[in-house]
């Protein structure tokens, strides 16, 4: 009985933290959220160097095989750093691949996510949470017809992974005829989010359209959001602190007064918590089939709630200079909101939660 | 990570429900005597599921101390539904406090004879005007031959009517800077001069007492960890009790009991849980529950480890307690007009649990240090933050 990390995984959070602070400082977020760069490949190949592309990728691909810990720990440094770096899309697209895919799509396509070179977009928001504004994704005769809205690394992807309306999965080559990628611009711009249109185009069936892929990917994108507003969070604890220790006002560091101390309590006693409803999500997608999609619902459903509360109070302890764009603490505090809403703000993925254990009225 | 138990433990968890459940004739039930809860005690001490890891010196099992083993012990007690090992005041915070710093006679009187229930313990620490700042407190104990002279009044003491004993910070030092005045005394509840009231709470129960002391005399012997160095004693002892409070394990049967009451209760023909807001507060309150379970999971580990808790420890108190009414309130809003029955009322539901949980909780929230003091601690001992200015001893 172990609930911890393990030494190679702290390790794991050491080498990452070096190669993000070198390669993402502050000054290249910026640079990529000014900028019309659909992703940052810098970035993006410094971490796959350090082995961070693969994590999910089996050995035999040449990946590492590890789990969704593993990637959750990457994705909380991610979001630690707000770092431009799509990995959420290669996570989700390597789960998929390998849980569901067959010999031929999983040697076209692991070894190159594995390595870095190849991207993956990943919709599944329409299968999820229902669509809006007619967005839907229809199979006929193995083609694709319809729109998938917020598809996750969608703009520099070369593979889609997209999730139909009875909740199959379809594997979708980006430069195939008849897909349209453009992008939708959110209020974080260190992420790259699209809509993709698809117009009668060559697609494969990713594993049964039973419903059962798409709700492990589901359960692991939440708990990934969930990590990476985690590593958010975190940092703008971080910065709140140290803030008010430096801070003087009224001849003293604000972090003397308790009306200031108390905001960073609460910040602190209601993150701290989560640190561990992470992992337990994370460890529960790999080792606890019954009660994955519960914890991992509830990882994404209370991370949304704590780390609103974290973003606008570390924002306020701050003070007028935390809303400036020269500090730059808007970064974190976008990237948290659009984790928020991403796959289900918490009233969608509770209810989702309480359907999951029958307690919706359908179930009476 | 793993949360899978290995062979040898997986064994043990088994060996003590099988116990537990073999020796169901002898759990001592609501009305039990006071020599069938000893004589239960004493069985779960030789068994090595009470007092597990106090030396058998002191009357206790003498096992080597395993945070594993007492944790699947705390769950056998809870799965089976026995009469857990003694708590209360006594065991938990006494007894650890002695073998801290208690000298030699002390752990032998007093250790042994806690842990069956055959002495029944309460704390005096709290005073009308000593709340928060406890370090000012005015009971004072001046010296008259071989004893200590007491007079003062406490407050907030739980299980005085009942005690035997009481453990006391009283002002032995008068002119000492006020940390360094204070000394941890024990002693006979049947001292003459002491009076005890029942202090009558918001719950319309006496869950406290208020205890006055005039003119009385303790042998000076009766000092735990030396003559002025009661502050000292009694923060080794706070530390145990913040470990009682804001237990998961608790939160997790509010919860279940909540959501069995909101599927089974119907309002105009739907039930509780069909109503969407009440649902949302369900799940939100249950995605808590899980962090702070998790939380509860991964502190095991640290204290497993080797490794200190940090601010994972820092926060249980103040969390926990606050989940605890959060949650009572919401079966008190789910219950709606059923939910304002009280006392012995007609269409009461649950014996008026939940009024009476969402009233003494708040009570946990001020008690065992307010959540103000919580939050200075997180942020001090937490965050780094510059400590509360200490004003000059008075």
């Amino acid at each position: 009985m172990d609930f911890g990390l393990s030494e190679d995984q702290r390790l794991w959070q050491a080498s990452l933290s070096a190669v993000l602070q070198h390669v993402a400082p502050l000054e290249r977020v910026r640079a990529f959220a000014a900028g019309t760069e659909p992703v940052a490949r810098d970035v993006w190949s410094a971490l796959a160097e350090a082995g961070a592309a693969g994590l999910l990728v089996p050995e035999r691909h040449g990946g590492l095989g590890l789990g969704l810990l593993d990637a959750a720990l990457t994705v909380e440094a991610l979001g630690g750093q707000a770092a431009p770096a799509p990995a959420l899309g290669v996570y989700l697209a390597s789960l998929a691949l390998a849980s569901a895919g067959r010999e031929s799509q999983q040697a076209r396509w692991l070894g190159s996510l594995a390595s870095g070179q190849a991207l993956a977009g990943v919709g599944l928001s329409e299968a999820v949470l229902g669509g809006r504004d007619g967005a839907g994704v229809e199979v006929r005769e193995g083609r694709l017809s319809g729109r998938a809205l917020f598809v996750i690394d969608s703009a520099a992807a070369d593979l889609l992974i997209i999730a139909d309306r009875e909740g199959g999965l379809h594997l979708v080559e980006a430069d195939t005829q008849g897909v349209h990628a453009s992008p939708l611009t959110t209020i974080d711009l260190t992420r790259r989010w699209g809509e993709i249109v698809l117009e009668g185009a060559r697609a494969e069936p990713l594993g049964p359209s039973d419903g059962v892929v798409l709700s492990r990917l589901r359960d692991a994108a939440w708990t990934l959001l969930a990590a990476d507003m985690l590593g958010a969070s975190q940092t703008l604890l971080d910065k709140a602190v140290a803030y008010a220790k430096e801070r003087r006002q009224f001849g003293r560091v604000i972090g003397g007064f308790q009306a200031v101390k108390h905001m960073c309590a609460e910040m602190a006693a209601a993150l701290e918590p989560c640190r561990a409803l992470v992992w337990y999500a994370a460890y529960a997608f790999d080792a606890l089939p019954d009660e994955a999609s519960l914890a991992a619902a509830h990882a994404k459903a209370h991370l949304s709630e704590v780390s609103r509360f974290v973003a606008r109070t570390a924002t306020e302890v701050h003070g007028g200079i935390g809303i400036t764009d020269l500090l730059g603490l808007h970064f974190w505090f976008k990237r948290v909101g659009v984790d928020r809403q991403i796959l289900g703000g918490p009233e969608s993925v509770r209810d989702l939660a309480a359907r999951l254990q029958g307690l919706d009225d359908q179930a009476a | 990570m793993d949360l899978a138990l290995s062979p040898r433990y997986a064994a043990f968890a088994k060996e003590v429900r099988a116990f537990l459940l073999d020796h169901r004739s002898q759990w001592p039930g609501p009305g039990a005597s006071r020599a069938e809860i000893i004589a239960w005690q004493t069985q779960l001490i030789t068994a090595g599921y009470a007092a597990r890891t106090i030396p058998a010196a002191y009357g206790g099992h003498g096992a080597a101390p395993d945070i594993l083993e007492s944790r699947l012990i705390a769950e056998a007690f809870i799965d089976t539904g026995a009469p857990g090992p003694l708590g209360g005041q006594g065991v938990s915070m006494l007894v650890p406090t002695l073998l801290e710093v208690g000298d030699e006679a002390q752990k032998q009187a007093w250790i042994g004879p806690t842990l069956r229930g055959e002495i029944l313990w309460c704390q005096g620490y709290s005073e009308p005007g000593a709340g928060s700042d406890l370090a000012s407190l005015t009971t004072r104990a001046y010296e008259d031959g071989e004893d200590f002279v007491i007079n003062g009044q406490k407050i907030w003491t739980s299980t005085a009517h009942l005690a035997d004993m009481i453990f006391c910070l009283v002002r032995t030092e008068p002119d000492a800077p006020k940390h360094d005045g204070i000394s941890y005394l024990i002693f006979s509840m049947k001292t003459p001069g002491i009076e005890v009231r029942p202090l009558r709470t918001m719950t319309g129960h006496a869950e406290f007492n208020e205890v006055f002391f005039t003119d009385v005399r303790v042998p000076r012997t009766q000092v735990v960890g030396g003559r002025g160095a009661g502050w000292r004693v009694a923060n080794t002892t706070l530390k145990h009790e913040r470990g009682m409070l804001g237990d998961p394990h608790a939160a997790e049967a509010r919860l279940a009991a909540i959501t069995k009451l909101m599927r089974e209760e119907t309002l105009g023909g739907a039930r509780l849980i069909d109503n969407p807001v009440l649902r949302d507060r369900l799940m939100r309150l249950q995605g808590e529950v899980l962090a702070m379970k998790a939380n509860g999971l991964r502190l095991l580990t640290l204290n497993l480890r080797g490794e200190s808790p940090g601010l994972a420890g820092l926060i249980v108190k103040l969390q926990g307690c606050e989940l605890n009414h959060q949650l009572a309130a919401l079966a008190i809003d789910a219950l709606g007009e059923l939910g304002i029955l009280y006392h012995d009322s007609p269409r009461l539901r649950a014996d008026g649990v939940w009024q009476q949980r969402y009233m003494f909780d708040l009570g946990l929230i001020i008690g065992g240090g307010t959540a103000q003091i919580q939050k200075n601690i997180i942020a001090e001992r937490g965050l780094g933050l510059p400590r509360e200015p200490k004003l000059a001893a008075s």
